[in-house]
């Protein structure tokens, strides 16, 4: 801009010859102009303004349009048509259309202009923000750094102070331990001093004792109306040796006493618990059983009930009553075993626990696996009512049991485990009855079947038989009218019909069913209705077993025997359990003999 | 429930007879015995002073009255009201003078215990038993009336003498391991004598009849120790109630803890646990309220000596089945624990501080008073607060009941009531008992 300005008016006064020299400069103006752009074009104008007041005058044209024209050539516009450079005058339409381009140029720049300087003030204000940004941090790392010193200075401080405190402290505990001492000084002083006041006292009370003696008080005095007797009657007595002795006597008794009821109600409390705890042992032991099987299976249970055969009703009596016995004695030793074999049903019991544990888990994660196969709740509810029932009944069962072995418990040991044997066989009585009711049930059903053969053999029997009579009754006819002149024609007839059948069958039959008949009725009630109904026309039952070839004739003998008196050999064999009888239960009585099987348990 | 009329009396002396028949009162001099169940006086006795002591011999046929100032006993007779008896301890001065448990002996205790003097109203005797102790319950006698145990001071060391009642004969004399002797109690069963220490150490030692140490219970050191102690009626329990807000209970068999009652200031626990606030006088009834609740609690001067602070009172229930305790920086409060759950059975919270609270002797029925003109009565069905009638302002000061539980002696200052319980009257029984 400077050089611009000082060369213009040098450029003026050298005038033409300095043109090229001029032209230089402004072509290193131009150059510079365009190195700084925003700078140099408004004082371009300026000074092109004041240039222009006097750079061209009247004298000066051809040689400032020379000088323009070499300009715009410079500046590469259309320079050769502003003026003809023979006449060095101006033609106006280029002229003009360089004006407007220089014009054109010129808005252009300042467009750029202006967009630069709002640049520049962006970025000015962008380094403000950031100068002031920078400053702020400044000032931060300065608070910062002031306020690390105090926090340095107030640590210090602070151990100064744990240091004076920690001094302190040991005083204070110094100081206690002084006060201590001099509290147990005083403490000793001051029971020694009170012991010293107090004999003092003593011997002044004695002093004082003895100068109201020595005083002989005269009114020191009782003054009663007349003596009374004493409240329960009795003389008053003199102070014997004697009479300490049975005070000491009494004193031990009424010591005695006190033990001796007390030790009443321990043991009282004792066999309360004993009670208590064996109730549990049942209780543990009927949880047990019903998993007997199960757990007999699994190798690591080594427990001795577990040995016991049929592991049911059997196996807990017999543990019951080994506790009672446990129970009876009362030594160390019955201790041992008690706690033992509480120690081995608890284990057990554990071991039961973890058990279900464990199935429980197993069942749940089989359930989850098995999507939802879930029981809905109602029924898990249902059979945890059930179960809780029976729980229940069990329980009751089992205290009657007990209830009942106490009542024995006063008897005899022989005639416990005979009662106890005794129950075990009813129990397994029952058993076998109920097996054997199954069977005779089957056997019933079989029975009948055979009868309905029986009946339909004996109603063909029957037809067979009336067929014969009439035939024979034909025959009969036959023989009688073969005695008259028109035998011939008939007999031709009658011979094919009765081919099967001799006349000496007839009677024999005859004889074997009438009997037979008879004692039928008399047993088989339901038999002879049938007989009755089918009347004299039916064969007999012998008959028809022979003729079915069912069975000989001893078996049926007898069975028939057995059963007209059945009660006496099958209730001995139910007691010896050794019943034979499966078969031929059919009767009644029986059952009502298994029905008493039942009541005793 | 039906009040008498008011009567007279004079530093609180009013006493039933043992075999519940007659109710016996001082106003100043005289001595009146009057029938319990019509109130007709039936006796009128002049003493020689202001009566300041009055009891009932055990048979109830003799009435002790001692006037202290005067050194002076007068016994009167029911049976022969001309009979007299005086007894007179002369220069040597009298603190303290009781029946013993025959009916026939008067143990008469002179001043700064220089000894107990046992006259004899069967013969002329008189006994003396030097050094006794004074202390909070230097004498006791066994429940059977058999053995009397005393405290007594020796060389600067505590002594226990048992004697048999029945000839003063000395059976045991041991020495305790206290450092001062405080009390001495015989237990109901009178097999074991429990022995406590001076608040300032916390031991309770129990001795055997023949005087073997059984056992000894101290529960802390350094502060102060124990307050009150009360058997339960069947021997098995022994409460000791200590200034640490604490009650202990002992076993019988082997004298060690079995748990200790608490009193927090704020309940918060268990729902069984019944606030029983009878508070505003304009209800008869009362209120119960669910925990958690606060009770007022004031703070004890602990400078001064015997600070207001830990249990004071025990007492069980007839049928030991309940235990009554009061606090003492929790004035207005009664506790009630039930001694089979071992646990908080009620808290009875009154308005104004409770001067005397009793059990019924037959039942488990707790009565109280607290120096207004009200009764309360706790049972186990619930609880109801009664105005006793009157024109001037009968203030309760303190009660006692009669033997058979079904009327109770209501004590104010200068006057006293009875008070009985309908028992007959089923219904209104009911209505009062179950809310």
């Amino acid at each position: 801009m400077g050089d611009w300005s000082m060369t213009s008016p040098l450029g003026v006064s050298m005038e033409n010859s300095e043109i090229s020299s001029i032209s230089r400069v402004t072509l290193s103006s131009s150059r510079q102009n365009h190195d700084s752009l925003y700078s140099s074009s408004l004082p371009l104008s300026k000074s092109s303004h004041n240039v222009l007041s006097a750079f061209c005058i009247e004298e000066n044209v051809p040689q400032c349009i020379l000088y323009i024209n070499q300009e715009l050539s410079s500046l590469g516009l259309a320079s050769m048509c502003i003026a003809t450079p023979v006449e060095a005058t101006l033609n106006s339409v280029p002229a003009l259309n360089a004006m407007y381009e220089l014009l054109q140029a010129q808005r252009r720049s300042q467009r750029s202009l202006e967009a630069l300087e709002q640049d520049l003030l962006r970025t000015s204000s962008t380094l403000e923000h950031l100068q002031t940004g920078n400053y702020r941090l400044k000032d931060q790392l300065e608070l910062l750094k002031r306020e690390k010193s105090g926090l340095h200075e107030k640590e210090r401080q602070l151990q100064l102070k744990i240091e004076t405190l920690q001094s302190c402290l040991k005083s204070e505990k110094e100081e206690i331990q002084k006060l201590q001492n001099i509290i147990a000084g005083r403490a000793s002083q001051y029971s020694h001093d009170a012991k010293r006041k107090e004999r003092e006292c003593v011997k002044l009370k004695e002093r004082l004792g003895q100068l109201l003696i020595d005083k002989r008080d005269k009114k020191l005095a009782i003054d009663v109306l007349n003596y009374l007797g004493r409240s329960d009657g009795k003389r008053i007595q003199w102070k014997t040796g004697k009479a300490g002795t049975s005070h000491e006597g009494d004193m031990y008794k009424s010591l005695l006493n006190d033990y001796e009821a007390r030790q009443q109600s321990l043991m009282v409390e004792n066999s309360e618990l004993k009670k208590v705890l064996q109730q549990m042992k049942r209780d543990m032991m009927y949880i047990l059983s019903p998993h007997k099987p199960c757990a007999k299976a699994s190798p690591g249970d080594d427990s001795p009930e577990r040995g016991f055969p049929p592991a049911g009703l059997e196996g807990q009596d017999e543990v019951g009553e080994c506790s009672r016995e446990n129970l009876d004695q009362s030594c160390e030793k019955a201790r041992e075993q008690l706690t033992y074999s509480i120690r081995l049903q608890w284990r057990r019991l554990k071991n039961h626990m973890e058990k279900l544990d464990s199935q429980v888990s197993l069942a749940q994660t089989q359930q989850q696996s098995g999507s939802e196969e879930a029981v809905p709740r109602e029924v898990h509810e249902e059979e945890m009512q059930r179960m809780r029932l029976e729980v229940q009944q069990g329980k009751d069962f089992i205290h009657t049991q007990q209830q009942l072995l106490q009542k024995q418990l006063n008897s005899s040991f022989d005639d416990e485990t005979a009662a106890l044997l005794n129950d075990c066989y009813t129990l397994e009585e029952k058993e076998r009855l109920k097996e054997e009711w199954r069977l005779f049930e089957e056997q019933k059903g079989n029975f009948e079947r055979e009868r309905k053969n029986f009946t339909e053999a004996a109603i063909r029997l029957g037809h067979e038989k009336k067929t014969f009579e009439e035939d024979r009754a034909a025959w009969l006819k036959n023989q009688f009218l073969n005695l008259t002149p028109f035998v011939d024609r008939k007999k031709y007839s009658l011979s094919d019909s009765q081919s099967a059948l001799s006349i000496r069958s007839e009677p024999e039959l005859q004889q074997s069913y009438t009997p037979a008949k008879l004692t039928k009725s008399s047993t088989y009630n339901e038999f002879s209705t049938t007989y009755s109904s089918i009347s004299d026309g039916l064969p007999s039952t012998t008959e028809l077993y022979r003729t079915l070839h069912l069975i000989q004739p001893e078996t049926r003998h007898s069975k028939r025997g057995s059963w007209q008196e059945p009660s006496s050999p099958i209730r001995a064999e139910n007691l010896f359990g050794k019943s034979k009888c499966s078969v031929r239960c059919r009767d009644p009585c029986i059952l009502s003999l298994d029905k008493d099987g039942d009541s005793p348990i | 429930m039906n009040f008498s009329e008011i009567f007279k009396q004079s530093n609180q002396l009013c006493r039933i007879s043992p075999d519940g028949r007659y109710l016996a009162t001082c106003v100043q001099y005289r001595l009146v015995v009057r029938d319990v169940n019509s109130l007709q006086i039936l006796h009128l006795y002049t003493c020689l002073d202001q009566i300041v002591h009055m009891e009932w011999s055990s048979d109830s046929l003799f009435i002790l009255c001692a006037m202290y100032k005067r050194g002076l006993v007068q016994v009167w007779s029911l049976e022969q009201p001309d009979w007299h008896c005086k007894i007179d301890e002369g220069s040597i001065g009298l603190v303290s003078s009781r029946w013993s448990p025959d009916g026939r002996h008067i143990l008469n205790t002179t001043e700064f215990h220089l000894r107990v003097t046992v006259w004899s109203l069967c013969t002329k005797a008189v006994s003396y038993i030097k050094y006794p102790k004074a202390c909070q319950k230097g004498i006791d006698f066994s429940r059977d009336g058999s053995y009397m145990a005393l405290a007594e001071r020796r060389d600067c060391k505590d002594y226990v003498s048992v004697f048999v009642c029945e000839d003063w004969h000395l059976l045991r004399h041991f020495e305790t391991e206290t450092q001062d002797l405080a009390g001495l109690e015989w237990s109901p069963n009178g097999c074991v004598l429990a022995v406590w220490d001076s608040c300032l150490e916390y031991k309770v030692l129990l001795y055997s009849l023949d005087g073997r140490l059984l056992s000894s219970f101290s529960a802390y050191e350094w502060s102060l120790g124990i307050k009150s102690l009360a058997w339960s009626p069947s021997s098995q329990f022994l409460a000791i109630g200590s200034f640490d807000e604490k009650v202990r209970i002992l076993n019988h068999i082997t004298w060690k803890k079995i748990t200790e009652f608490e009193h927090p200031a704020t309940i918060c626990s268990p729902k069984t646990v019944r606030l029983h606030i009878i508070t505003r006088n304009v209800c008869p009834t009362d209120e119960i309220s669910q925990p958690p609740f606060q009770i007022p609690v004031v703070k004890p001067d602990l400078d001064r000596a015997n600070p207001k602070v830990g249990v004071s009172s025990l007492a069980f229930s007839a049928d030991g089945r309940y235990l009554a305790t009061k606090n003492d920086n929790m004035a207005s409060v009664v506790w009630v624990w039930n001694m089979q759950k071992m646990s908080l059975e009620a808290v009875l919270e009154q308005t104004a501080a409770v001067r005397c609270f009793q059990w019924d002797p037959r039942r488990p029925r707790l009565a109280l008073c607290t120096g207004t003109p009200r009764l309360y009565l706790w049972s186990p069905a619930g609880s109801v607060s009664v105005q006793v009638p009157s024109e001037g302002g009968f203030q309760v000061h303190a009660l006692s009941w009669h033997s058979n539980g079904d009327s109770l002696v209501l004590i104010g200052k200068e006057h006293l009531c009875l008070c009985y319980m309908d028992t007959e009257d089923k219904s209104t029984d009911s209505n009062i008992w179950t809310k």
